[in-house]
């Protein structure tokens, strides 16, 4: 791929040997083995709930292992706290930011470990520090803003300086391009890559092949809490590790049949609508989706998606425009008479607007439908059909661990939460579909289902909306691909014409169409 | 064999481990340890103290009528509380919601004459109501106005109790006699227990109120746990967005979650009035049975059927250290035991981390010796 490896292959940092971890009678880790090299960047790659994270926490301290030993600089170690871990030049950044939000870049960096004058925080000498670490690694980043108001990559940058400013030698980087736009995904391999160049050791949880292939030296496979194997990526290809995690063979092509979109489904017209800091952020947006069509709808973040999806589906009161759904004007209207148009969604955000994670996953999966006479009667709830259609979807849709139907939905990792809602979206079966980001945070596996299902709606003659930030899920997916930029349609092009570096341009809000 | 009993013990050890209840005992039994310390401080035997406190509770059938008597308007704010809790809004107005449930109930008690069978439940549901529409309106003010309802349930619970001792001195409701207080209620509205044989067991104070309460409990469990209304309400409680997502009208549910809230705690106020107080006198301090009740759903784990059981101590302990004084300790003591259980309730997730960490690792340690 023609990058550049810095590992030293003398120099072993980490050795995790045969580590077995289990939660009462369930065994996240069965005996894996990993072992990382000095500027090396090794990915794990494994689906939802094969045991990534526990590895991860064994090594930052989190979880002790229940058998099984780590070796830290060939010494052979006990983590047990992260604090230990960091210590040892060990430093997570985590998937969700851990950020305080009024704070300032340099105050969140130095966190816990300010340098101090006198009595006072030394903030100008930790702002010096902080700029000379971000030039030095080539993270770019203002030290004077506040998180609230920089953007997810840049907050990303900040966790990493956060792990760097505590000295830390190996890093782990939890799902880190989750939430990044494309842009931001290329600046974080570059960065990945200054970082390693000065002896920094990384270890990538992913779900993402293409970013393991572009990043990573090492590669080691986990399925099902077991160890499968460590794979030196320059000797694979993408299907071959698909294949590796899955345990089958997996085709990112999906058929897709030529046909005319019918009427139209969804028609959005001179929408306007502010943001919550209450600054304008769609400015006249149009939009139509037809039967059997797939839209896809892409943008950088930030542009109006969110708000787009939310006036839409009636989470948000838009200030002017139309929104007619099979032709029915639903501007203004409540989400339950939305709902009640024929329009289903899958929210961009899981765990606010998806699911209430304290309730169990089988009354998660009744959330618009509890009302129904499959579910209740005279208000009093089917507890038996309830149970019933929870394990039936469980089993049908794959939700990891079995038997989950009275756990919290919180306890689920954050795949299998993803699961619950497209299974429950799935249920309810209407002639609209937005869907928005609906494989964020999914394996191979689980993006092939979604993506196979999105199609299958189409060629059933449903109409679908896709927002994405993945700009390969929207152009394999779309019949029709929108750019939305600074809350407008800034072009459109036909699925099957679309070029990766065209939609960037236009997302950028270069090379108008209209 | 062996290993496979060995699982199922193990899990139903994590089971007791992750609950609640087996910190609640901890928090209760650190209540009364810190308890015995102070009194052991100011020159008090706790020995003597909490004999006192078990056999002014247990000693005699009547006393322990007393304590369940106690217990009943204190199991209602509790599940109003606990109710509150459960639907996401934090009813600290408990307090003023029972004070009007009671001055309803004592109105319809001292005016209406009709028989028993119609005269007891119109009083419960003066009481609801009153108690009901006093939480409504701070309701109304958090759906419509944003104002955070601690501060107006607050606001709320004084307009209360000045009203209440407003309305005792209406000399239409106040007493022919001299003492400071309402008339009594009628005989009809009395949930009093009349048959001369039991009265002999239990005592002449015997009430039966506490029916109404396990009742309300009851009730409530099966409200939140098996119908559509407290599906909603729980929703909204938990995650108001996602509930909103799922066509919730989450300003309508708080609504209503906050009008049961409220009729709970006035029907509390009701169940004092009806079954202990006969009368409202003249207030010199907040009564504090609101206040009480966030005690009761705390140790109850804002389980309903758990306030039952929290209200059940709660009452007993209150009713045992009106008898402190005997063995010349101060019954203030027992403020200070539920402060520490509520306290020590409140951090009980460190000691859940602790027990479980350690439980982890004795299983890690067994499970590697096998090996």
């Amino acid at each position: 791929m023609g990058r550049e490896s810095h590992a030293d292959l003398s120099k072993t940092v980490i050795a995790m040997h045969d580590i077995v971890k289990k939660f009462g009678d369930f065994v996240a880790n069965d005996g894996i083995n990993l072992t990382v090299h000095k500027g090396e960047v090794h990915a794990i790659l494994g689906e939802n709930g094969a045991g990534k994270s526990t590895l991860m926490n064994v090594l930052y301290g989190l979880y002790h292992p229940t058998s099984g030993y780590i070796e830290v600089n060939g010494n052979k170690v006990s983590i047990d706290s992260p604090e230990k871990a960091i210590e040892l030049g060990i430093g997570m950044v985590h998937q969700h930011f851990m950020l305080v939000q009024p704070f300032t870049v340099t105050e969140n960096i130095i966190l816990g470990m300010e340098p101090v004058k006198g009595l006072t925080v030394d903030l100008n000498s930790a702002r010096e520090q902080v700029i000379e670490l971000s030039k030095r690694y080539g993270l770019q980043v203002d030290p004077d803003a506040k998180i609230e108001d920089i953007s997810v990559g840049m907050q990303q940058r900040v966790e990493i300086l956060k792990v760097l400013y505590r000295g830390a030698d190996i890093l782990i980087l939890d799902e880190p391009t989750a939430s990044l736009t494309p842009q931001e995904i290329g600046e974080l391999i570059e960065i990945i890559g200054h970082l390693t160049k000065d002896g920094k050791s990384i270890i990538l949880i992913t779900h993402k092949l293409k970013e393991i292939k572009a990043s990573a030296d090492y590669c080691t496979i986990i399925r099902q809490g077991k160890y499968i194997q460590t794979v030196n990526v320059a000797e694979v290809n993408e299907d071959q590790l698909a294949a590796m995690m899955v345990g089958r063979d997996v085709t990112f092509k999906v058929d897709k049949k030529e046909q005319e979109p019918g009427d139209e489904a969804l028609v959005v017209k001179n929408l306007h609508g502010k943001d919550y800091r209450n600054v304008e952020i769609l400015k006249g947006l149009d939009i139509t989706v037809r039967k059997g069509e797939i839209v896809g709808l892409a943008g950088v973040d930030g542009n109006g998606q969110t708000e787009l999806v939310e006036i839409i589906t009636g989470l948000r009161k838009g200030t002017e425009g139309s929104v007619r759904i099979h032709g029915k004007e639903v501007f203004g209207a409540t989400p339950r008479e939305i709902f009640e148009a024929g329009i289903t969604s899958i929210p961009a955000d899981r765990q606010k607007h998806g699911l209430v994670l304290e309730f169990s996953v089988a009354d998660n999966l009744i959330l618009q439908n509890f009302g129904e006479e499959e579910f209740s009667r005279h208000g009093i709830l089917k507890r038996d059909a309830i149970q019933k259609k929870a394990t039936e979807l469980i089993e049908k849709f794959d939700i990891r661990p079995r038997g989950s139907e009275n756990k919290p939905a919180g306890h689920l990792s954050g795949g299998n939460q993803q699961k619950v809602i497209i299974a429950r979206e799935i249920t309810n079966d209407s002639e609209l579909l937005i869907a928005v980001n609906p494989t964020r945070g999914l394996d191979v596996g689980a993006i092939e289902y979604v993506h196979k299902y999105l199609v299958e709606q189409r060629n059933k003659g449903k109409a679908v909306l896709l927002v994405s930030f993945e700009l390969d899920e929207i152009m394999s997916l779309s019949d029709e691909i929108k750019v939305i930029f600074d809350g407008k349609i800034m072009g459109s092009v036909a699925g099957r014409d679309a070029d990766e570096n065209e939609l960037g341009l236009m997302m950028a809000g270069g090379g108008a169409h209209e | 064999m062996s290993n496979t009993k060995d699982k199922s013990t193990n899990s139903f050890g994590t089971k007791v481990l992750q609950g609640n209840l087996l910190y609640t005992l901890i928090s209760i039994a650190v209540g009364f340890i810190v308890g015995a310390i102070l009194l052991q401080v100011a020159g008090i035997s706790a020995g003597a103290a909490y004999g006192k406190l078990i056999t002014g509770v247990f000693g005699k059938p009547k006393f322990i009528v007393w304590s369940i008597v106690y217990a009943s308007p204190i199991i209602l704010t509790g599940l109003s509380v606990a109710f509150s809790f459960q639907t996401g809004v934090f009813n600290i107005g408990a307090e003023g919601q029972y004070v009007v449930g009671t001055l309803a109930a004592c109105v319809v008690g001292v005016f209406l004459k009709v028989p028993a069978i119609i005269h007891i439940p119109l009083c419960l549901i003066a009481a609801a109501l009153a108690g009901g529409l006093w939480s409504m309106i701070v309701a109304v003010l958090k759906v419509k106005r944003g104002i955070n309802e601690v501060l107006s349930f607050i606001m709320f619970n004084w307009i209360a109790y000045y009203l209440s001792n407003y309305a005792v001195n209406i000399p239409a409701l106040h007493t022919d006699g001299n003492s400071e207080a309402t008339k009594d209620i009628m005989d009809t509205a009395k949930m009093m227990i009349t048959n001369e044989s039991l009265q002999e067991v239990m005592g002449s104070g015997a009430s039966y109120n506490i029916l109404v309460a396990i009742l309300a409990a009851v009730v409530i469990a099966f409200i939140l746990n098996r119908t559509t209304l407290g599906y909603k309400l729980k929703a909204v409680g938990f995650n108001r967005h996602a509930a909103e997502y799922g066509g919730i009208n989450s300003n309508r549910e708080i609504l209503t979650a906050m009008s049961i809230s409220g009729a709970l705690a006035g029907m509390g106020g009701a169940c004092q009035l009806m079954g202990m107080g006969m009368r409202i006198s003249q207030f010199s301090a907040q009564e504090s049975f609101g206040f009480q009740g966030i005690t009761v759903a705390l140790i109850g784990s804002t389980n309903p059927i758990g306030c039952i059981f929290a209200g059940l101590f709660y009452g007993a302990m209150k009713y045992g250290g009106t008898k402190l004084s005997l063995v010349n300790a101060p019954s203030e003591i027992v403020n200070i035991i539920m402060g520490t259980i509520i306290f020590f309730i409140a951090i009980s997730h460190v000691f859940k981390r602790l027990l479980l960490s350690r439980a982890g690792k004795k299983e890690a340690k067994g499970e590697g010796g096998t090996k």
